[in-house]
């Protein structure tokens, strides 16, 4: 029986112009991923700076924006993150209705796991710290651990005893490529240039000050610059013989085929070094550790991966029919003290967002937000304020180790 | 996985390793001669190149001992492994 002929639905009006990148610009964004968008979109939306441009060396959004593991979460220890990373939770709630993209921002909530008794005393100790800071992070004994994740095995019995876990409510996922869409359409619309295949090279400098970038596509004046190309900070600073805190490591994670959806949230262990969660459409997404060495290649060694589906599978025994369907790498910028870096540089209008490590995706809204009141002003937000360059100076750290989960 | 060349014991898996970054970083030779700027960059800063690089390994499930490495990191192509000039840090 011949199938009726069907005119082929027309493809989706384009979510921003591809324009060719002008001469100058008032702000020259370098690096296309979700903190740059983010921080075009908060520049354009707050603080009235149109003229803008988003340079890319690759695709828009194609370097660790879509290498994540899609987890969003503010349950850190510190109250500099905290107060930073819960800033960013609260603008991810309000997104989709502002952007007006449904980017599937499932608040399914963040199991952290802890399977010693000095893992339960950190957890606890960093559930009341939370929650003297306002976030919404509980201590879940293991009968309500089994309760709220059934797949996780809760038994005692097995290899690492799940003693109980920290919980967030409010933590869970996101589509990030949809995010990156959404943010790339209304800067777009504000007027944004985001150009994509345009390297930034090196920078043209005056004194102190640096006038503009040098690009594969040629020159581009600008009144301001900011980075914000994550694990390619430092190739690009070294020209300025501005050397910063960052070592850039690869960072895999891997998908399964799709699934019944059978897992109800997102699961960390420190201990283990494996964090998992069940993609909308039925992927199971694992995420672990870094690969010991700095790379740039976009790949890591195979043993890592073994090593954090051995873990997996321990944690969850009905995973272990499941198949590998691909893994990646991306480029993670890593610090010493596993906080980020955002702020000016010692070129009076160059600043810096970089040294997220693992942990910079869940931040990207408050990232945008801070980094481009720090780019406008000229002044760091006084979210963003503990986090300069001079704390590698005066050794007032923000030691995150512990919560950043399992990465660094 | 990297194949690593240990100077001693020859070529093994990465994972019988464990790496010890930026060789030849040398501690200030009277700290209390140093600032807080260079203290803080001698103990924080690293290179961070996209290339050549030079680094530490140490054969920790092997003949344990400490050697260097040039690595691209762009390529993970090794060559130059020889017995680390200062030892263990």
């Amino acid at each position: 029986m011949a199938t009726p002929r069907r005119t082929p639905p027309e493809p989706p009006a384009r979510l921003w112009r591809n324009p060719e990148p002008k001469s100058r610009y008032d702000v020259v964004i370098v690096g296309a991923g979700g903190h740059g968008l983010a921080t075009a979109y908060y520049l354009a939306r707050d603080h009235g700076i149109r003229d803008i441009a988003v340079l890319e060396r690759g695709w828009l959004a194609g370097g660790g924006t879509v290498r994540n593991t899609m987890i969003i979460r503010s349950d850190y220890l510190l109250d500099e993150s905290t107060a930073l990373y819960d800033h960013a939770l609260g603008l991810w709630e309000q997104l989709p209705d502002e952007l007006e993209y449904d980017f599937s921002f499932s608040q399914c909530g963040v199991l952290n796991l802890a399977h010693t008794e000095q893992e339960v005393r950190d957890s606890r100790r960093r559930a009341f710290a939370n929650q003297l800071n306002g976030v919404d992070t509980e201590w879940l004994g293991p009968e309500e651990v089994a309760e709220f994740c059934p797949v996780l095995d809760t038994s005692g019995e097995s290899r690492y005893p799940v003693l109980g876990a920290t919980l967030q409510r409010r933590a869970g996922t996101v589509e990030h490529d949809h995010v990156a869409w959404a943010l790339a359409r209304k800067c777009d619309e504000m007027g944004v240039d985001l150009v994509q295949n345009c390297e930034v090279t090196g920078f043209r400098t005056e004194g102190d000050r640096v006038t503009g970038v040098r690009t594969g596509r040629g020159p581009i004046s600008a009144g301001r610059v900011g980075l914000a190309a994550a694990g390619r900070t430092s190739p690009l600073t070294d020209t300025l013989g501005v050397r910063l805190p960052l070592q850039s490591h690869p960072l895999q994670a891997l998908a399964s085929e799709l699934l019944e959806p059978v897992h109800p949230c997102a699961v960390m262990s420190n201990h283990v070094h494996v964090y998992c969660s069940q993609a909308h459409r039925g992927e199971l997404v694992l995420g672990g550790g870094i690969d010991s060495y700095n790379g740039y290649a976009q790949r890591g060694s195979v043993h890592l991966v073994e090593r954090q589906l051995a873990a997996a599978v321990e944690l969850f025994p009905m995973f272990a029919r499941a198949h590998v369907l691909r893994t990646w790498a991306g480029t993670v910028d890593v610090t010493p003290d596993a906080s980020p870096i955002i702020g000016p540089t010692p070129y009076g209008n160059l600043f810096v967002n970089c040294g997220w490590g693992a942990g910079g995706f869940k931040a990207t809204p408050g990232a945008g937000r801070v980094f481009a009141h720090t780019i406008a002003t000229g002044e760091p937000h006084p979210l963003n304020a503990p986090y300069g360059l001079e704390r590698f100076t005066t050794g007032a750290l923000i030691d995150e180790h512990g919560a950043t989960g399992v990465a660094n | 996985m990297l194949l690593i060349h240990c100077p001693w014991c020859g070529a093994r898996d990465e994972a019988e390793f464990r790496y010890g970054g930026q060789a030849h970083v040398d501690r200030p030779p009277d700290p209390n001669a140093v600032d807080d700027r260079e203290w803080g960059e001698y103990l924080f800063v690293r290179d961070n190149p996209r290339g050549r690089f030079s680094e530490r390994w140490v054969h920790s499930a092997g003949c344990r001992r400490w050697f260097d490495v040039v690595r691209d990191t762009a390529t993970n192509e090794m060559s130059a492994e020889v017995p680390s000039r200062s030892g263990r840090r």
